[in-house]
């Protein structure tokens, strides 16, 4: 299917429930559903709440990250970390 | 630079990218110090300079290659860590809400349009006004633009994520 379209053409059904579905496959509380098939609104409920959830994450990190900081020199470790992430 | 989209992104690069950014950036959010570097105000302080840090070394790794990423970087310039001049933040906020209106209003119209054709037509609307909050620059975009965003934002998220995750673990006791 290709997936070009023109900026004024109508969106096909199609396109949309692709996408959909692609979102499906990010969501971890959706993507070991036998029915490969959730509902469109079910899909995007669970992707509010994943986002949610991850800015959450985002948050308690740099949360913790900054309680942690207050005592370390980060410069020595950046090569090692970054070999450890990278690995 | 070219401008095509690779459809899948390359969770290595963009984690190394992200990496690379964010702990150069938290260098130098450690090295600027003071002496009471554990005050409760202090460690606020740096708690918003870290996750503004993040979510900026974030936007850079995926540059304007998003609608997301541009909508984020132009949030991040126009709001500075640190003072924040009250008069720009007004007139910048009074711009956007008349172009939120403006466009919810033509987002309406657009919205109806395209999902009479579903069977989940109607709900469709109300959720992805709901997802539009959270997507940076989500309020401007049709529905089929914001599901693709909304995918490459998810990955880049987890990315952030995952890679916050071991720094901090790293430097757990």
């Amino acid at each position: 299917m290709s997936s070009r379209r023109s900026g004024g053409s109508r969106i096909s059904d199609d396109q949309i429930a692709d996408l959909v579905s692609k979102l499906q496959q990010l969501i971890p509380e959706l993507r070991g559903r036998r029915s490969n098939k959730a509902s469109a609104s079910k899909v995007l409920q669970e992707t509010c709440n994943y986002i949610r959830n991850l800015h959450r994450e985002v948050e308690d990190l740099s949360d913790r990250l900054s309680q942690l900081l207050a005592s370390t020199d980060t410069d020595t470790d950046q090569a090692a970390i970054l070999r450890s992430l990278l690995m | 630079m070219n401008k095509y989209n690779p459809p899948r992104m390359n969770p290595s690069s963009l984690r190394s990218r992200f990496a690379t950014r964010f702990l150069r950036t938290l260098s130098k959010i450690n090295a600027q110090k003071p002496t009471s570097s554990s005050s409760p105000t202090e460690i606020f302080r740096r708690y918003r300079r870290i996750k503004a840090a993040a979510d900026k070394s974030m936007a850079y790794s995926v540059r304007s290659r998003r609608t997301w990423s541009r909508a984020m970087l132009w949030k991040l310039r126009t709001r500075p860590c640190g003072r924040r001049s009250v008069k720009t933040s007004t007139i910048i906020k009074s711009r956007e809400a008349r172009k939120t209106r403006h466009e919810k209003q033509n987002k309406n119209t657009t919205t109806t349009t395209t999902t009479t054709t579903g069977e989940d037509g109607v709900v469709f609307g109300v959720e992805a006004d709901e997802l539009r909050e959270l997507v940076p620059g989500g309020e401007a975009m049709d529905l089929y633009n914001l599901l693709d965003e909304t995918a490459h934002y998810i990955k880049c998220l987890t990315t952030q994520v995952q890679v916050m995750k071991k720094i901090a673990d790293f430097y757990s006791p």
